[in-house]
């Protein structure tokens, strides 16, 4: 177990540094393709009438001259050892993990990722809480009573859980809510949980819903299914067999059994939650990563991209990881090898 | 329930509509589940009885009933679709009409079940011990410890080695034969009265086999319970049933004493069985006697003998075979068959056919 | 300078139309709703012409917001029109625009300065003399020299590439300056000098008449050298203003409060109303334009109008009708007709397009006559001083007669086919080459359409003329909006052939040395009225030589506040007006 902990970190470094690789030739790759110059990139990063010269001035100042295995070094000696920036009156220092500066705001990434980490955490711990529990219960009770109205009625809304897109509920929940009855809070509400734990969930509660929704449609789907599955299994007619109530042979063995696919798929949707809910934070204007992400990729802002990259990556890899070895934990079948 | 007569179980004798002598006594148990493509009759008119310490052997090919009878008997099919008609007196309890809560307080401890495939009857996900204990505490007020020490003994008692250690495996680290053990030992963890066994040894290989069947003669022996083994395969219960039911489309087409079975058997279907069955007296590269055709759709059961589409001996009948339903009824004390043919008849045929082409073979 | 052009995505913007008009208006409540704000009554384009609802009670929070960022809140990094709207607030340029509605609100008053700029005879030597009694928010007294260090430091592109390069361009900097950062002493006494702590002097390479604009710019608004820390000076710029940040969180929020060492008797044109000033970054553009329906947010900051969600309810709810005020602003969306593609390098041909295209169904592209705007028929803006309209082209669906006519002549009866670029990711550039292609064919012009991506769109493909020759690419299209409402404000950028660089190019289209010629002329007319007169000329020769096919005069539909005082739509920036809005 512990070598196979070991062995998978090292992979999971390996892999980030490829889809660093990745990230960063894709950002310059493919404007090359289409015949960038060095010049016509830092285009991107200067006011509407800039000279040639004040052009040449920002290529050379985001290092766009230099080869691009050079910029990769840079980029990456600045996440081991940190870096140290120009900010025209000065140089500052960008202390290790240090994801570059943003071509844009000129603000180093890392500690403005850090600083949208905890509004994508309460956002997507809140929502998995909700949507596991609704989601779970759901499909539960709908594979038990399979074919009846409440199954019949659940599934139907699952659909549209599924199908109807974020911004479309959001907004309208919002409208409804927030502005029509008042009883939750503004779009772009938001209060750390340190500072006034009732306040936070308050105003993250309509996103944390609509949120849920989503993802609690598909979870019931699933559980349904699983649990359609599980109860048909030998084991549960043994536990039928054995005398136990059905409360215990419903929860304890057809649920548990039910529930292991949907661990794996739960660790991965956290995982990509975790860097980021698009969406959701752009719809509900809660300034998380995935917002810093949309306006990094929009503005073209090469640091940010990498950073809110990597960030992702990491969470993806580490919540692949835990997936496994929890699989290991709730499928005693399982070897990790 | 109604004091019902049923022509079928007449027969049997002792009792009938009057409460039972028998420690198990199943009267016209019909089991039948409305689906989409129609009734399924599953179990059609079943009597039988059972003392304690005494073993009934049920056979009949895949898809006669055997399986739902015993569900039933345990109560398994309460609840759902399944529609149940009759009666089962389990040492002076009537099961059919009792309430659901009432037979799962039964289940696993008055009566247990040991099932055919031991590896999917397990639940994966918990250690073998975890299921043992799981089961005996349902019925036992006792701590986990405890009921961890009973379940070391069970393990021990149906012979698996180092069980303090095993206890605590999963199913999948077990063998065949061993997961069979861990099954019988939870199955008797409660010292049940009733055990029912459903194909408990088609899954093992042929040595396993008879490990298992010698171990649960010995258990039954000692623990002095009723025993039902389910199963196709008559050579199973040639040793350990004293009883032989053969089932045929939800019906009982034989019944009476094994060595009446084995020894002067009268069915025409009973009789393929014995031709189909492996006997270590007999070569065993030689061919069997499979019986021809597919066992009947339990939707649409043909009219008359159900068995009659696959039946050589219709032409002896007069035209009866797929007209009139042939009733179970005696054709010595204790013996019963449900067919058509003449009694002097089919001991004829008996003699002179079928045993000697059997033993010839 | 730039307008924050709205991401429409349309398909999102059609869900939420019915979402939303399915939940039935979402109940305006007037949350701030005072006692005098029911005097005023609205209706549709009240702040227009006139103040709505004037006050001059103080107190209360002025909730802004918009839903990305702009480029910055430092006076020498930021181009957008909304920011230099917004600046004011909180810095004090030389010069400003007075705060009054329409017309009014372009005239230039002294800002910091005490009076508008002194030229010299020839035109290059430009005087500003500073109001005494002027301090920053650390109590600090403002002097000439912070100005001219504001000025300075905006020179380097490198540190701040955002703002616009008009010192750069104009003043006479010596030759050994590259910035105040990396030679700071070097003399630039050269292009500013201070002869003492009120006045401030600027020496230009060549005349130039409207210098008052450039000291209308946000690089003018002090900034002490001793506080300045270059690209973190963002982090919170030192106010000269009535207010002042208490919170800057980048791409998030900022927060302003009142200034407490700005005099208001050192400044005639503020009335400093509100208490507290809250801008909310990156909110979602759908939510924001139900925010400040409702009432829950005052003002949408970027002053572009609604979202396509919104658009149809506010036109079509009579109640939010009277709220909307549908101004002109100083942008033209047109499409470049570039004449180093073949056969466009004829004028005919050129002509030929403009005949055939339909100008009706190239408005609707546009999203109408509210949301789009008015017919352009020429491409500078009726809004600059010194329009003229132009009568060159029909303006209905085309004239068919007229584009063969221009085809023969050209010597192409049968028509040609040429390549038109658009943005792929804009639906209404989408919708304008879809009409186009569709109405060019009348007369046997075939266009080829290609879309390309938005970030790479100037740089890489419509703006680099190595491309667009290569390609040929004889038609695009994109808009462009004045940096002030005058013709040089508008037309330098684009129609000055000389401009024209490697790459990012906006001016693809206008090469002509007789408009070269033209503009050198107007820049060194110190005359207002002969200078308008000019630009008016610029204009008449981009149309008569078709050089563009001009589509709409942009229209915003803004939706005006129902919590706030004075609110007016300034014809400086064609969006309201953000130094003297209150809180009712
Ligand atoms: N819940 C149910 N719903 C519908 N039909 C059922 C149900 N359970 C069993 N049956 C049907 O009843 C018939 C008898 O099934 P059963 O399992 O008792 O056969 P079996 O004799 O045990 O066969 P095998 O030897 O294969 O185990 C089968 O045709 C089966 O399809
Ligand atoms: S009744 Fe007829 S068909 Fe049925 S077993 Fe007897 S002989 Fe065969
Ligand atoms: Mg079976």
């Amino acid at each position: 177990m512990g070598t196979y902990i070991i062995r998978r970190l090292i992979g999971a470094v390996f892999m980030l540094i490829v889809v660093s690789m990745v990230t960063f030739s894709i950002f310059f790759v493919v404007p090359r393709l289409a015949g960038a110059t060095p010049m016509d990139m830092a285009n991107r990063y200067v006011g509407r009438a800039a000279t040639a010269e004040i052009v040449a001035d920002q290529a050379e100042r985001l290092g766009f001259n230099d080869p691009l295995v050079v910029q990769y070094g840079r980029w990456i000696a600045g996440v081991f050892f940190g870096a140290e920036y120009d900010t025209g009156a000065g140089v500052e220092q960008c202390p290790a993990p240090c994801f570059g500066y943003s071509f844009i705001t000129r603000q180093p990434v890392w500690p403005d990722l850090m600083d949208r980490l905890p509004v994508t955490v309460s956002l997507a711990v809140g929502a998995a809480v909700l949507w596991l529990i609704g989601g779970i219960a759901t499909g539960v009770v709908s594979a038990l009573k399979r074919g009846s109205l409440f199954d019949r009625a659940a599934m139907g809304v699952a659909l549209a859980g599924v199908s109807l897109p974020i911004f479309f509920t959001g907004i309208a929940s919002l409208v409804v809510f927030s502005y029509g009855l008042g009883i939750t809070a503004p779009g772009g509400s938001y209060t750390p949980f340190t500072e006034n734990p009732v306040e936070w969930a308050y105003n993250m509660i309509l996103p944390w819903t609509t949120l849920a929704f989503l993802y609690a449609a598909s979870y019931a789907r699933l559980t349904r299914a699983g649990m359609l599955e599980t109860m048909s299994e030998d084991y549960i007619r043994t536990a039928r067999a054995k005398g136990l109530p059905e409360s215990k042979v419903i929860v304890k063995h057809g649920l548990r059994g039910a529930l292991t696919p949907i661990v794996t798929i739960f660790g991965l949707d956290f995982g990509l939650l975790l860097g980021g809910a698009v969406l959701t934070e752009s719809t509900f204007s809660l300034n998380g990563v995935g917002k810093y992400a949309v306006n990094a990729i929009m503005k073209n802002d090469l640091p940010q991209i990498m950073g809110v990259t990597m960030l992702t990556a990491f969470f993806v890899v580490i919540a692949n990881l835990i997936v496994d070895l929890l699989y290991a934990v709730v499928d005693p079948r399982v070897r990790l090898s | 329930m109604t004091e019902k007569t049923s022509e079928q179980a007449a027969p049997t004798g002792g009792g009938q509509g009057g409460p039972p002598t028998s420690f198990l006594e199943v009267r016209d148990l019909r089991i039948h589940f409305p689906t989409d493509d129609g009734l399924v009759k599953s179990v059609d008119g079943l009597s039988f009885k059972l003392e304690r310490g005494k073993t009934l052997g049920i056979v009949g090919e895949s898809g006669s009933g055997k399986s739902v009878t015993s569900l039933g008997i345990l109560g398994l099919h309460k609840g759902g679709r399944a529609r149940i008609s009759g009666e089962i007196w389990l040492d002076g309890e009537e099961l059919v009409s009792a309430s659901i809560e009432q037979v799962r307080r039964l289940r696993g401890k008055k009566m247990a079940m040991i099932f055919q495939d031991p590896l999917s009857a397990m639940h994966p996900y918990y250690t073998v011990g975890d299921q043992i204990i799981e089961a005996y505490r349902v019925h036992h007020d006792v701590s986990k410890q405890v009921a961890r020490k009973h379940a070391i003994e069970m393990l021990a008692r149906v012979g698996i080695p180092q069980p303090d250690r095993r206890v605590d495996s999963y199913p999948h680290e077990f063998s065949g034969g061993m997961r069979q053990r861990a099954m019988i030992a939870m199955a008797l963890c409660c010292d049940p009265e009733l055990l029912i066994a459903d194909e408990p040894t088609t899954a093992l290989d042929v040595t396993v086999q008879a490990q298992i069947l010698d171990l649960m003669r010995d258990l039954q022996r000692d623990f002095n319970a009723a025993l039902i083994i389910i199963t196709h395969d008559l050579g199973v219960v040639a040793e350990l049933a004293d009883d032989i039911l053969v089932m045929y489309a939800g019906k009982a087409v034989e019944y009476g004493p094994a060595e009446d079975i084995f020894e002067r058997p009268e069915h025409p279907y009973t009789w393929g069985l014995l031709g189909s069955m492996p006997r270590l007296d007999r070569e065993p590269t030689e061919r069997l006697m499979p019986i021809k055709g597919t066992p009947p759709s339990l939707i649409n059961v043909p009219p008359g003998c159900a068995f009659h589409p696959r039946c050589g001996y219709t032409d002896r009948t007069g035209g009866r075979c797929n007209t009139e339903v042939p009733e179970l009824v005696p054709t010595a004390p204790g013996h019963l068959v449900r067919c058509h043919l003449g009694v002097p008849e089919r001991r004829a045929i008996w003699e002179n056919e079928i045993r000697r082409n059997l033993e010839s073979t | 300078m730039k307008k924050k052009s709205a991401l429409a995505v349309t398909a999102v913007g059609a869900a939420l139309a019915l979402g939303l008009s399915a939940c039935g208006g979402g109940g305006a409540s007037q949350s701030q709703g005072g006692g005098e704000s029911a005097a005023a009554k609205h209706t549709m384009n009240a702040a227009l012409e006139n103040v709505f609802n004037p006050s001059d009670k103080k107190g209360g929070t002025l909730k802004m917001a918009i839903s990305e960022d702009w480029d910055s809140i430092d006076p020498g990094d930021t181009y957008y029109a909304l920011s230099w709207n917004l600046i004011r607030i909180y810095g004090r340029p030389l010069v400003t625009y007075n705060p009054a509605p329409g017309a009014k609100g372009r005239e230039l008053v002294p800002d910091l300065a005490e009076s508008l700029g002194t030229p010299s005879d020839d035109g290059k030597t430009w005087t500003y003399k500073l109001r005494e009694g002027v301090k920053f928010e650390d109590g600090t007294p403002i002097t000439s020299k912070d100005v001219k260090y504001a000025v300075l430091r905006s020179l380097d592109k490198k540190t701040f590439p955002n703002g616009p390069t008009y010192f750069n361009d104009w003043l006479d900097l010596p030759k050994d300056f590259k910035s105040v950062y990396e030679t700071p002493d070097v003399n630039t006494d050269q292009a500013i000098e201070t002869p003492d702590d009120r006045t401030i002097v600027f020496h230009l390479k060549k005349p130039f008449g409207g210098f008052d604009n450039f000291a209308a710019l946000p690089s003018t608004i002090p900034v002490p050298k001793d506080k300045d820390t270059g690209t973190k000076y963002r982090e919170h710029p030192i106010a000269s203003g009535p207010y002042m940040f208490e919170t800057v969180q980048t791409g998030k929020q900022y927060t302003l409060v009142r200034n407490p060492h700005w005099d208001p008797a050192t400044d005639p044109i503020r009335k400093a109303l509100p208490d507290r000033y809250e801008i909310y970054l990156g909110v979602n553009a759908d939510d924001l334009d139900n925010r400040v329906i409702s009432g829950d947010l005052h003002v949408d900051l970027a002053g572009t109008g609604v979202q396509p969600a919104a658009l149809g309810r506010v036109l079509s709810d009579p109640q939010l009708k009277e709220r909307v005020d549908n101004p002109t602003g100083a942008r033209t969306w047109y499409i470049p007709i570039v004449p180093d593609v073949k056969p466009l390098d004829n004028v005919e041909c050129r002509k030929a397009i403009i005949y055939a295209a339909d100008r009706v169904s190239l408005q609707q592209a546009y999203g109408g006559e509210f949301a789009g705007g008015e017919i352009a028929t020429g491409l500078m803006p009726p809004s600059i001083d010194g329009w003229k309209r132009i009568d060159l082209y029909p303006t209905g669906t085309g004239d068919l007669e007229k584009a063969k006519e221009a085809l023969a002549k050209c010597g192409q009866p049968n028509g040609f086919e040429t390549t038109m670029a658009y943005r792929s990711d804009r639906p209404k550039e989408k919708a304008t080459a879809e009409s186009l292609q569709q109405s060019l064919a009348r007369v046997g012009i075939k266009l080829n359409l290609k879309g390309y991506p938005t970030s790479d769109y100037f740089t890489l493909y419509f703006g680099k003329p190595s491309f667009v020759k290569e390609n040929g690419i004889g038609l695009g299209t994109h808009g462009w909006g004045a940096d002030w409402n005058d013709g040089f404000g508008f037309m330098s950028q684009i129609t000055d052939s000389r401009t024209i660089r490697e790459s990012g190019n906006y001016n693809i289209s206008i090469k002509s040395p007789e408009i070269d010629k033209l503009i050198d002329q107007a820049n060194e007319e110190t005359d207002k009225a002969k200078r308008d007169e000019l630009w008016a000329q610029v204009d008449y020769k981009v149309m008569e030589e078709a050089f563009v096919l001009p589509i709409v005069w942009s229209k915003s539909v803004l939706v005006r506040p129902t919590g706030a005082t004075n609110v007016f739509v300034t014809g400086a920036f064609d969006m309201y007006d953000y130094l003297n809005m209150g809180v009712a």
